[in-house]
């Protein structure tokens, strides 16, 4: 590359081959720069203020008039070319780099990103809320009580007399103190205070905890979760009974699934039904397996509620959500749900 | 629940001869008959009748005296005849074809015919037989005792079929198939009977039933008229019975009948009948004597539970009536019990002298003096040990009774005594049934044991018949939604028992009677009579529901109900479930516990005995001694669950539970006890409501270990106090509640760094909802957790109560820009940080858009007992730029509010 010195002997803007000369030298120098660095050094050589052709444009000044604009058509569009080459090197130059950066910032994406803990929800807690959209879609509501309940909420309200042998059936966690209060020992009461609360026409669901003197074990826990079903209305018949829990079995265990009803007992629903459920993944081939227990409500729950009887009829059901869960994803020892371990909700994530 | 033997149901119900316990099952489930179990064969192979034809005692070093027996086992399994040496004797004997077996024990001789199970035979336990070597001989079988065969546990006895069965010797041939002789070959269904149904306790109902599901023909053998002896009526010289209840449960006297019948000179070593210890013992009970047999049978049988006395030891009059409190008895299990006034028994009146050895005779209210001195049993439970049938016994007394159901469920719920006979009681027996059973037992008496029926009958009856329902025809269609006709509906109806009185029949109601009704057509109905053994059937429904079954719940259709539409997921619903899914999204993961607890979970929590948390309500029957109570918090357990997580080698917990927590009443009453089938009175709705003690429901989590995890990106970050504070007051604003944290002091948090959630505003300023912090170093130890772990327990329910759920109301967003001052203050290390903010917030007024701490600075350059609080502010004006004469104004209204509380702006 020539070095332009002020002490040079300028080039005359009247010079044509001379400037082209120092043209054909800037373009040269321009196309051999190989990155940005280089180009600048270029500018600076060929368009800086002591380069050929801006010493040359400066000489224009002395020259005489009618020379002036000779030599300035001479210079001008020179040191215009070798600006646009030097821009259009410099737009080269900064893609290269642009795209040599980017080459150069790739990371090995295979990286573990697991710097935030994932939470996850109980799969127990998950399906209250899967069941309790199913029933807000079909236009019901979602209905809770205590835990802790009066013995009459459990038993009495639901025609269970004080020595009817159902009652001690059900092995009840009583309180101490003869405060005549029992935990739960199904979501039924739920039934009793709703009704008694806003009377009928009613269409509730009522997920939550109950509680039986079962000690734990594979399949019992003495703590789980049970959905009760009540649907209160003029003219409900045990056919729209067979209707929900044939919709509800789908959502729960998708199209192809079927109920069917057995004649049972609960002191609380006259027609009285187990329903089982065609369990098509059932160990040892497809077949029938308990679901859960069913009936058209008994007159007196309805009395006992001040909801009148003659004027008002429907169904009630409930099911346990344990044994849901157990079926709907293979879970078989109940120590997984209640333990608590976090690996055992990780499976399951936000959403089941 | 009872067994059903096939080859006994096929008495009463015609049965497909190839039947199995699998084809049983699913004719008795469609009319409601659950099958529980199906128990497999107890014996299988070649089981056979041999007979005993030599018999060598051969005594052994060990003491012991084997016996080496050659037993015929017939043609098809002998081997043949042969000789073998006599290593004693030393003499070749002869051996007759036959098997040889050793036998070590000696309660049978040689031409006994006995129980042989041969190598194949798979006894109960499972215990498969195969020819062994031992004793020096090749043992090619077993001779088999009746615990071997299951059919009792009296270990030592060799079953000598004659002698221990009844068999006559002509019906036994060597090489018969004992399997089939003695009952132990079928698979047997056990089926699970529901509460309602007590007359399925029995042969007779179950053969019902299987008729109603099949429409096989069936004989009720609980009906006189199908006796082969019709009962006969009471008699004069009857033995005498006198109900004396003077405290009957509900004003349902104890006893409404009471069946006596004698038969006199039964030989006491008659054995019952082989077919019939076959069939109790498949049946699930053991054989005993022939008395004892011959009263389970029947019971099995009819469902008609039945005692029998020994004549001679039972003085009249049997007297029925309440315990005396502190009365004892002791059962026929050998354990006194301490009889409550409630206990209904039965009694008898011996002469004073004769009942001097009995120490607990009281006299009760209601009898003379001298009857109903002495406990014979209690009633409809288990009987005494005194007046029981034994060996010796040739006079028997049967009794046969009904008594009421609500009286033997409270006494054998009492006493934990679950009998047979409680059992069908409390579900209701037939009160027809007495005097048919107990004709049964007489004549089975008679047959087996030899006896002489006694012509003295009692029977005493106050039996009140069966009160009639009235249906309407179309009830079971409106109920149903299957259409059923009048004619299907009386039929069904029948079928099961009930007497059904057609319209055209039936008087006309009363009211109908008045001119002004007469002309309006009453609607049809049915007047049913329910039969005696459905003492279910109360009311009408109960009547749909027979008819529903008995035609099929396969025929009731599927038609979804259109509900009215309701309005979705209540506020407090929604928010329940934004907190959890906030938390587990904020990196926790969700868990259950149970909410049982004991003193020392709540001590290890540092809860003082004052603590209002330490009152918890307790549990008569806990599951676990050591935790009786009804938790107070969520923590507790919560704790316990994280300890587990970390003892399983989880490094890093982060965990939360919601649930409900169970705070005690301030002023416990009883909640009352309103009568079924009625609504309460408001009196005692209010007492029910409040009896029940609040359960708020509670949102907590626990933190140990690292919450953003350590890698190749750097050693993560530990959670601490900070963390249980963020994620306690994101829970609040999840409801759209602003809350402050106030320093507090409250277990289980650590004192310097617990911060109560305390509602900032509105109606409910001041309200604490819950506390955040690092657990206490003392609870984080006693939990296992690792140093400094944090927690937070929120009241969500009090939560949901502060929140309006009002809808925000906007405020808009303005473009003009913002400006952005930096002040750092230096104050006591003592004023909290949320004191400078509030100053800072008061001196720049309504252009404050955003405050930021973003340092907090102590050392020797701003002196000791100091700390320097650096902030970032972002000021907004809604109403145009801000101008530097603006952000000055307010940096110098900031700095004037901070110096207010003693901050000084670093230099």
């Amino acid at each position: 590359m020539s070095e332009p010195t002020p002490t040079d002997a300028t080039l005359s803007p009247l010079d044509v081959a001379g400037l082209d000369a120092a043209v054909e030298a800037a373009l040269a120098d321009v196309a051999s720069a190989g990155d940005l660095d280089a180009l600048k050094v270029v500018r600076t050589a060929h368009t800086g203020e002591k380069s050929p052709l801006a010493l040359a444009n400066r000489a224009i000044g002395s020259l005489p008039g009618k020379e002036k604009a000779a030599a300035g058509k001479n210079v001008g569009p020179r040191r215009g070319s070798i600006n646009k080459a030097i821009a259009a090197r410099q737009a080269e130059l900064e893609a290269e780099r642009d795209e040599r950066v980017l080459v150069d910032e790739a990371v090995d994406v295979t990286l573990p990103t697991n710097r935030r803990a994932q939470g996850a929800r109980h799969p127990i807690e998950t399906i209250q809320e899967h069941i309790a959209d199913f029933f807000i879609g079909l236009g019901w509501e979602i209905a809770e009580g205590p835990e802790l309940e009066a013995e009459w909420f459990n038993f009495d309200a639901l025609n269970f007399g004080p020595d009817h042998p159902a009652r001690q059936m059900q092995d009840t966690f009583f309180s101490d103190g003869g405060r005549n209060l029992v935990l739960r020992t199904h979501t039924s009461p739920v039934q009793a205070r709703e009704l008694l609360k806003r009377g009928a026409p009613l269409y509730i669901a009522c997920p939550g905890k109950v509680f039986r003197t079962d000690a734990l074990d594979a399949t019992h826990t003495p703590v789980f979760h049970q959905v009760e079903g009540l649907a209160i209305d003029r003219g409900l018949t045990m056919a729209n009974l067979v209707g929900t829990l044939d919709a509800f079995a789908r959502a729960m265990f998708g199209p192809e699934a079927r109920t069917r009803l057995r004649p049972s007992f609960f002191p609380f629903t006259e027609p009285s039904a187990e329903m089982d459920l065609w369990f098509p993944q059932k160990k040892g081939g497809p077949g029938w397996i308990e679901w859960g227990g069913c009936g058209m409500v008994h007159p007196n729950v309805l009395r006992a509620s001040g909801v009148d009887p003659e004027e008002f009829q429907g169904f009630a059901f409930g099911m346990g959500i344990e044994r849901t869960l157990m079926l709907r994803h293979s879970i078989s020892d109940m120590h997984d749900i209640v333990e608590g371990d976090v690996r055992f909700s990780t499976q399951f994530g936000m959403e089941i | 629940m009872p067994l059903v033997v096939t080859d006994w149901l096929a008495d009463h119900v015609a049965l497909p001869a190839d039947l199995t316990a699998t084809d049983l099952a699913a004719a008795l489930v469609r009319v409601g008959l659950e099958e529980e179990t199906i128990h497999a064969a107890n014996v299988t192979g070649p089981l056979v009748v041999g007979r005993v034809l030599t018999m060598k005692p051969e005594p052994q070093k060990n003491g012991k005296t084997i016996n080496w027996c050659r037993v015929d086992v017939g043609p098809e399994h002998n081997e043949p005849a042969t000789t073998e040496l006599d290593k004693r004797t030393g003499q070749v004997e002869d051996v007759p074809a036959g098997r040889g077996i050793v036998c070590g024990a000696h309660n049978f001789a040689a031409g006994d015919l006995v129980v042989v199970s041969l190598p194949g035979t798979v006894l109960p336990g499972p215990f498969a037989i195969a020819a062994r070597k031992t004793y020096g001989h090749v043992s090619d079988g077993m001779i088999c005792s009746v615990a071997e065969l299951g059919l009792g546990d009296e270990a030592s006895g060799i079953i000598v079929l004659p002698r221990d069965f009844g068999f006559a010797e002509a019906d036994l041939t060597p090489g018969q198939n004992a399997i089939k002789l003695l009952g132990l070959g079928d698979e047997v269904l056990e089926i699970n009977v529901t509460p309602d149904r007590g007359y399925a306790f029995s042969y007779r109902g179950v053969a019902r039933e299987y008729s109603h599901s099949t429409g096989a023909a069936f004989t009720d053998p609980g009906l006189a008229e199908n006796l082969p002896t019709p009962p006969p009526a009471a008699t004069k010289d009857g033995f005498v019975v006198a109900v004396q209840d003077a405290a009957p449960i509900h004003g349902v006297t104890g006893c409404d009948r009471f069946v006596t019948r004698i038969v006199r000179g039964i030989d006491p070593s008659a054995p019952s009948p082989a077919w019939m210890q076959a069939r109790l013992t498949a049946s699930g009970m053991r054989p005993i004597s022939l008395a004892v047999d011959v009263t389970n049978y029947v019971m099995l049988d009819l469902g008609q539970p039945l005692h029998a006395y020994d004549l001679d030891k039972v003085a009249a009059p049997i007297v029925v009536r309440r315990a005396q409190s502190g009365e004892k008895l002791t059962t026929l299990d050998d354990v006194t019990r301490t009889l409550d006034p409630e206990d209904l028994l039965i009694t008898d009146s011996p002469v004073p002298s004769s009942c001097a050895e009995s120490q607990d005779i009281a006299q009760p209210q209601g009898s003379s003096a001298t009857t109903g001195t002495r406990i014979l049993g209690i009633a409809g439970v288990m009987g005494g040990a005194s007046s029981e049938i034994t060996r010796t016994t040739q006079n028997v007394l049967v009794e046969a009774a009904h008594f009421d159901p609500a009286s033997v469920a409270r006494t054998s719920r009492r006493h934990k005594l679950p009998s047979e006979a409680s059992k069908r009681f409390e579900r209701g027996v037939d009160p027809n049934l007495p005097a048919v059973a107990a004709q049964r037992v007489v004549d089975f008496l008679v047959e087996f044991g030899g006896g002489v029926a006694d012509p003295a009958v009692s029977d005493l009856n106050t039996v009140t018949s069966s009160h009639s329902i009235t249906l309407p025809v179309e009830l079971p269609t409106r109920i149903a939604g299957v259409d059923y006709t009048e004619a299907q509906i009386t039929d069904i109806l029948e079928q099961i028992g009930c007497t059904v009185v057609r319209p055209a029949q039936a008087t006309r109601p009363a009211q109908a009677t008045h001119p002004a009704q007469a002309t309006k057509a009453a609607p049809a109905t049915l007047t049913v009579t329910p039969p005696s053994w459905r003492p279910d059937l109360t009311e009408a429904v109960n009547l749909v529901e027979e008819i529903v079954r008995i035609d099929g719940y396969d025929k009731v259709p599927s038609t979804l109900p259109a509900a009215p539409g309701g309005t979705g997921l209540t506020p407090s619903q929604r928010l329940r479930r934004s907190v959890a899914r906030t938390l587990a999204e904020a990196g926790l993961v969700e868990t259950l516990s149970y909410p049982f607890v004991g003193e020392a979970d709540n001590a290890a929590l540092g809860l003082t005995a004052d603590d209002p948390r330490s009152n918890a309500v307790r549990l008569l029957n806990p599951l676990a001694e050591d935790k009786p109570l009804m938790r107070t918090t969520v923590l507790v357990s919560l704790l316990d669950t994280a300890r587990r997580n970390v003892s399983r080698g989880i490094p890093n917990v982060a965990v939360f539970e919601t649930g409900l927590v169970t705070l005690p009443c301030d002023e416990p009453a009883a909640a009352p006890i309103p009568p079924v089938g009625q609504l309460p009175s408001a009196d005692d709705l209010a007492a029910l409501y409040a009896a029940v003690p609040a359960q708020p429901r509670h949102v907590a989590a626990v933190l140990a270990g690292r919450l953003d995890a350590a890698g190749w990106w750097g050693k993560g970050r530990t959670a601490d106090w900070a963390d249980a504070v963020e994620l306690a007051t994101l829970v609040a604003a999840r409801a759209g509640v602003t809350v402050t944290t106030e320093p507090d002091a409250f277990m289980p948090w650590h004192p310097g760094r617990c911060a109560a959630l305390v509602v900032d505003g509105g109606e409910y300023d001041g309200l604490v909802l819950g506390h955040a912090g690092e657990l206490h170093p003392k609870v984080a130890e006693r939990f296992s957790l690792p140093a400094r772990s944090a927690a937070f327990e929120v009241n969500l329910t009090a939560l949901d109560t502060v929140a309006s759920n009002a809808p925000v109301t906007a405020h808009p967003v303005t473009a003009f820009p913002a400006a952005k001052e930096d002040f750092a203050f230096v104050v006591d290390q003592e004023v909290p940080a949320k004191a400078l903010e509030a100053a800072i917030l008061v001196g720049a007024g309504d252009v404050l858009e955003d405050l930021t701490l973003f340092d907090i600075f102590t050392g020797e350059q701003i002196g000791s007992g100091k700390k320097s609080l650096a902030y970032a502010v972002r000021l907004r004006s809604d109403s145009g730029t801000l101008s530097a004469d603006n952000v000055r104004d307010v940096r110098a209204r900031i700095i004037a509010a901070a110096n207010t509380i003693g901050a000084t702006l670093r230099a």
